[in-house]
């Protein structure tokens, strides 16, 4: 489909591009000048700015009425713990599905498909009011906690990831589990021994999709959790942006930039696994 | 052969007590509060539960239980729950059961007329204890160890040391200044002392009150008597209030049934099915443009990017996925402290200097709208491409060289090759990000709020706002308070689209027949 470029044509595509990094990168440029401004305020941001500080990024772990801190570490705390137990009850639902006959299996399946498609937020009201009858007899488990929060996320943890990890299962020769059965293993020692070390691509998958994207929520913990310390990081963030805000850029923008690094560095250390897995999803094999 | 049997199961049998006793203890608990329904869908569940881990039959189950609690939990009973609540009247005022309403309405009190008053004397001794002195001109009261008595003024526990006729001492108490009644006083003012038909309350800081209680509930005709002025409030099952004959009611009010209304007045009142068509029809026209923008552009980056011919495309293609790989939430918050009017670097740094605009984002509804697409081209175009960049390397060459040979341009190939052997493998995630912007609730909430307003709406819309914000706003920022049935209605409103959305796709494309095969 490709063929040589002529001279304009080379300029015009290389051009075009240019004009994308540029959109791609601008935010990315401007808030990172915002976080080592001196001045802070937004009315005076320059792309370059006339002297460079670290100050901002010191300033966000000493204010007492923007506790930082705590919303980073929250939002790490909820994502990591999330990510975790959904690969978990992900990897426990696929293995039935995958390696036993049994009554019930193909409805639950298409179940969990329809389930998938209605999202949880809808049923924000009901969860809502759910946490808040919950916490009247589990006050550490109710509205306002991060254990609260993350057993609602929790609620989505099976659905489409059970349909993938069961895909990879299904490619798993069942030689090898077969043999450690007839060894005398149980199942379970089967699938803690055999099944997961050799599906640990899809695993790490399913742990990386789930932790970007719980990270990335803000209904939920924006309702649920009402302390200032309790929050997340959006959360937070958030409320930086409200009131007298135009002050407080350098800050905020050393925040954004921070908060970001978690997600930025998970995506370099599994790039491979999501771009391939994105495409695995678009291409019939 | 009991004992061998207990010893070998020894484990499952005292895990399984345990839990069965810890289940009986939370059920019973949950129902003593109240809680009836509740209390059986735990105890039934748990029953459920420990039948999967103990009977062999049901051994794949006990794979699946771990995640089913959590979906059950969370996830189905939710959505049963949020259809219960659509067609209730819950909302600011109407949150408590009755039984609790009715509770808070009978803990009211009033004065009576003639109650009498008591000026008091406050004691403490070494361990805290505090016995209260009250006096008035009938009779004299002595509040000692959570009891009331009457005292004479002569009674020689109290002892007045320097003879101004007022006892500095009872007892080994001893008598507080005012300016330690002060300090005291979150545990006077929480007394409520029973004295016949009053109850002794603090009043001021320096005196006692009698008070009784202001409002009797009678079961038997469901009504509330205001003792004080004699009328009678009939318990009224349409309003949720309990409500006098001139329509006077008491709060707070309970939640009641309240069948389609909900769904009506979103259909008819216009003061609010206006706004709802406005937010329904931005929700579709939203998600279609963020579809349509981000596929066009992710694709054309993907065709350049995919050019054996290109220099540099390695490091091109790292340089444009950089959205992709920041947290959304995140970005979207730079976004719009980025646009912002009057401070913001895309007016002050770019727009000004460069062409004398000062564009409107978030005040002018269009304006806004444009900045939601644009910000959503920015997170979305990635995707996108990585997906196209993909798809596209499946297409075989062949045909590329058959068209050559055929004389096609550059337009024939792309429109009758790339575009259609694309669609293939992208349609369904071009449906499924229909679908994700159709409640993408990030953007609409941190970049704009929904805003600006609606003008003369009864109910918080906004011109950016798509159906989940608006039920968001119902729900948890209405400056009416919190209107949970209403949002619920909505909700299901959402619901029911969805469900035709899919039903239309999966007939449309025969997918669930396909993933019913093969499972």
């Amino acid at each position: 489909m490709y063929s040589k470029h002529t001279l304009l044509g080379s300029i015009t595509r290389h051009l075009i591009i240019w004009i994308m990094i540029a959109f791609s990168l601008f935010p990315v440029v401007w808030i990172f000048s915002a976080s080592i401004n001196s001045t802070n305020s937004i009315n005076t941001q320059r792309l370059i700015p006339k002297s460079l500080t670290w100050e901002n990024y010191k300033n966000l772990f000493t204010d007492p009425l923007e506790p930082y801190g705590f919303w980073l570490v929250n939002s790490l705390i909820v994502a990591t713990t999330t990510a975790l137990f959904t690969v978990l009850l992900t990897a426990l639902a696929a293995y039935a599905f995958s390696r036993f006959k049994f009554w019930g299996r193909r409805m639950m399946l298409l179940t969990l498909l329809l389930v998938q498609m209605f999202p949880q937020m809808l049923a924000m009201v009901a969860i809502y009011l759910l946490l808040y009858k919950i916490g009247k007899i589990a006050p550490w488990m109710g509205l306002n906690t991060l254990i609260g929060l993350i057993i609602v996320y929790l609620g989505g943890a099976l659905g489409f990831n059970t349909w993938l990890t069961k895909g990879y299962f299904d490619t798993v020769p069942h030689s090898l589990e077969e043999s450690a059965l007839v060894d005398g293993a149980s199942h379970f020692q089967a699938f803690v021994h055999i099944i997961l070390p050799l599906s640990k691509p899809i695993l790490a998958t399913i742990f990386v999709l789930t932790f970007i994207g719980i990270y990335s929520e803000y209904l939920f913990a924006s309702i649920l959790l009402s302390s200032l310390h309790k929050y997340t990081l959006g959360v937070g963030l958030n409320l930086f942006l409200s009131g007298q805000w135009s002050n407080k850029w350098g800050i905020f923008a050393a925040g954004a930039l921070m908060g970001s690094l978690p997600v930025l560095i998970i995506f370099i250390l599994a790039q491979r696994l999501l771009v391939s897995g994105l495409t695995r999803g678009s291409v019939k094999e | 052969m009991v004992w061998k049997y207990i010893a070998t199961r020894g484990g499952k049998i005292i895990s399984a007590s345990l839990i069965g006793a810890i289940t009986i203890w939370i059920g019973t608990r949950l129902a003593l509060s109240g809680q009836l329904v509740m209390a059986a869908v735990f105890v039934f569940g748990a029953a459920g539960i420990l039948y999967v881990y103990t009977a062999a039959r049901t051994y794949p189950w006990r794979y699946l239980v771990p995640g089913l609690v959590f979906l059950t939990a969370m996830v189905i009973f939710p959505i049963g729950y949020t259809v219960y609540v659509s067609l209730t009247n819950v909302s600011t005022g109407h949150i408590l059961t009755k039984p609790q309403a009715i509770t808070q309405i009978a803990d009211r009190m009033y004065t009576p007329v003639n109650a009498p008053t008591y000026s008091y004397i406050a004691f403490k001794n070494a361990t805290g204890q505090i016995a209260l002195l009250l006096k008035n001109a009938a009779n004299d009261l002595l509040y000692y160890n959570g009891k009331l008595t009457p005292v004479q003024p002569s009674d020689p526990r109290f002892v007045d040391d320097n003879g101004d006729g007022v006892p500095d001492k009872f007892l080994d108490y001893q008598r507080l200044t005012i300016r330690q009644v002060v300090k005291n006083l979150s545990y006077l003012e929480n007394l409520s002392i029973p004295d016949g038909k009053y109850r002794l309350r603090m009043a001021s800081l320096l005196a006692f009150k009698a008070y009784a209680p202001r409002y009797s509930y009678d079961v038997a005709t469901d009504a509330v008597t205001d003792l004080q002025t004699g009328i009678i409030y009939y318990s009224d099952p349409k309003t949720g209030f309990f409500t006098a004959k001139d329509g006077k009611v008491l709060y707070p009010g309970f939640p009641v049934y309240i069948g389609l209304s909900n769904y009506l007045s979103i259909l008819t009142n216009p003061l609010v099915s206006g706004p709802f068509g406005r937010v329904f029809a931005w929700t579709i026209a939203f998600a279609a443009l963020s579809v349509l923008t981000t596929f066009v552009l992710g694709l054309i980056l993907a065709l350049l990017l995919n050019d054996p011919y290109l220099k540099l495309r390695r490091l091109y293609r790292v340089l444009v996925i950089v959205p992709y790989t920041l947290p959304a939430l995140i970005s979207i918050l730079v976004w719009r402290g980025l646009l912002n009017t009057n401070m913001g670097v895309v007016n002050m740094q770019i727009l000004m200097p460069l062409f004398h605009i000062k564009i409107p984002w978030f005040t002018d509804p269009t304006w806004a709208k444009v900045a939601l697409v644009l910000v959503n081209l920015w997170l979305g175009y990635p995707y996108m491409m990585i997906v196209s960049l993909g798809a596209l390397q499946s297409i075989p060459s062949e045909l590329y060289e058959a068209a050559l040979v055929d004389g096609a341009g550059w337009w024939k190939r792309f429109s009758r090759i790339t575009l259609p052997l694309l669609l293939i493998p992208l349609a369904p995630l071009l449906i499924g990000s229909f679908a994700f912007n159709f409640n993408n609730f990030n953007i609409i909430y941190l970049l704009t709020q929904g805003g600006p307003p609606i003008p003369g709406a009864q109910t918080p819309a906004g011109a950016t706002d798509i159906l989940l914000s608006y039920a968001y706003n119902l729900a948890f920022k209405g400056g009416s308070g919190h209107q949970f049935g209403l949002a619920a209605a909505v909700s299901v409103i959402i619901f029911l689209i969805i469900a035709t959305i899919s039903a239309i796709n999966f007939r449309f494309t025969g997918a669930l027949e396909d993933l019913s095969k093969n499972v």
